[in-house]
């Protein structure tokens, strides 16, 4: 088994996230891992990246010096523009995110469970973030990927059988895909579809509090 | 027409104690920083803030918070207030979270007459209890009523004295329905100009909208993750 950096582990997530986007896809990449992603979009693919604090056409970190303190993503981080960008209010950002307008929504975890249910705004008694514009994306994209390390930092399984923390929505996970797995959620169960090379079915599943099906052999997973 | 005000400790001036105010602002992105820094020089307390957020420790609604001029406060997140958070934690303050885009819904909403609307977001979690839920083709939506304030800061871009708004990027946010959900709406802005100046068709926010306006004196403008590329050789 190759042990990964935790940096290392984030680069992979978002390598494999990045095979889910598509030509002419309006994607919204939420804080953390999910922001790697736009340094892997496969050649010959454009999407346009939204922040939901009101920019269509993101672009990446601006040159030094040229940074503006008007110009920041949803993670507050100081961005560029693409051509083709624009400008809009909260209350339209959030309309095209409710109106179903946004095609793939990737976000973080603390936890998902075999439901598609997805538990990442507060751990009661010690963690308040609030939930942003969470529950709103996961809510209205049309479909949602989670990406997240496949364990804490302590190894306890992410993806349970039910969430233990409060919800940011109900049956709205379509896709997981972590540093060890991609896993789809199906009425029947989470279906194992990709492992990475490294690791096994058995630690995979070793990993996973849920019971993962199998019904094909999973793939290899591109890293 | 002048809606013009002379500084930012006239334009608020007359804000009493527990008052709710409404603050544009996404971090510390596009916040109304002249006309915080003038409301925290005179005290007054017991306020109820609305807002995306709390900013930074030391900066922004962060500046209120630090001052216990903040009785209660309903946004979306929180966590880069370090001071808010643990006051959270430790269950000492008041705070109504609720879903960035049911924020900026309801305020819209109360803006344009409109009492109550449903929306999916947060179905299913505890944010829905003790609300009225409905099922529309076979999904449930929670009932959220429109959110109204006494008084709204805003802050623009460029403005002129009949209120006309006008955003720069992403610290447009919050501003404009914000704009439109208090009985009084106090815009600064970092240019002050003569109606006629800005380009009728390009308008953000009309200015219906906006009773007082002032010219911001200083502009400070911090930047809470500066991230950068290298400039390549």
């Amino acid at each position: 088994m190759t042990h990964l950096t935790d940096q290392k582990k984030r680069e992979r997530i978002a390598r494999r996230a990045a095979l889910e986007l598509y030509d002419g896809a309006y994607v919204n990449l939420g804080i953390g891992i999910p922001t790697l992603i736009a340094n892997y979009v496969p050649a010959g693919i454009a999407v346009v990246c939204q922040a939901e604090n009101g920019m269509l056409g993101v672009g990446p970190y601006p040159f030094e010096g040229q940074e503006d303190a008007d110009l920041i993503n949803a993670g507050k981080e100081t961005v560029s523009e693409l051509p083709g960008c624009c400008y809009f209010s909260s209350a339209d950002s959030f309309a095209m995110i409710r109106g179903g307008h946004i095609a793939l929504s990737f976000l973080g975890a603390m936890e998902v469970d075999e439901l598609g249910n997805l538990a990442n705004w507060t751990i009661p008694g010690k963690l308040v973030k609030g939930m942003g514009g969470a529950m709103d994306l996961v809510a209205g994209a049309r479909r949602v990927v989670v990406t997240m390390e496949h364990t804490s930092k302590k190894g306890a399984p992410k993806i349970l059988h039910r969430c233990n923390l409060p919800f940011t929505g109900i049956a709205v996970v379509e896709t997981i895909i972590t540093d060890l797995a991609v896993i789809r959620v199906t009425k029947q169960g989470l279906v194992l579809e990709e492992v990475v090379p490294d690791t096994t079915v058995e630690h995979v599943q070793s990993a996973t509090e849920a019971a993962l099906l199998i019904p094909a052999p999973p793939r290899i997973m591109a890293v | 027409m002048n809606k013009t005000v002379t500084s930012a400790a006239a334009a608020v001036a007359d804000i009493p104690n527990g008052a709710t105010i409404m603050f544009g602002g996404f971090g510390i992105c596009g916040i109304p920083e002249n006309l915080i820094a003038a409301l925290v020089a005179r005290r007054v307390t017991g306020i109820h803030t609305i807002g995306n957020d709390m900013g930074i420790d030391g900066f922004g609604l962060g500046l209120m918070l630090e001052a216990g001029m903040i009785a209660s406060h309903t946004g979306s997140y929180v966590g880069d207030n370090k001071l808010l958070e643990s006051l959270l934690v430790s269950r000492s303050f008041t705070i109504n979270l609720i879903p960035q885009g049911t924020l900026a819904e309801r305020i819209r909403a109360a803006g344009a007459g409109i009492p109550a609307f449903y929306t999916p977001a947060g179905a299913g979690t505890q944010i829905a209890e003790g609300k009225e839920i409905r099922e529309f083709n076979g999904r449930p939506y929670l009932l959220e009523h429109a959110l109204h304030a006494d008084f709204a800061f805003v802050k623009a871009w460029r403005g002129d004295r009949m209120g006309n708004l006008v955003y720069r990027k992403t610290a447009r946010n919050f501003n404009p329905v914000m704009a439109t959900a208090a009985r009084v709406t106090i815009a600064e802005v970092e240019e002050l100009v003569e109606p006629g100046v800005l380009d009728p068709d390009a308008i953000h926010t009309p200015g219906i909208y906006v009773h007082r306006i002032i010219q911001g004196e200083r502009y400070e403008k911090r930047i809470e993750r500066r991230t950068v590329r290298k400039v390549p050789a």
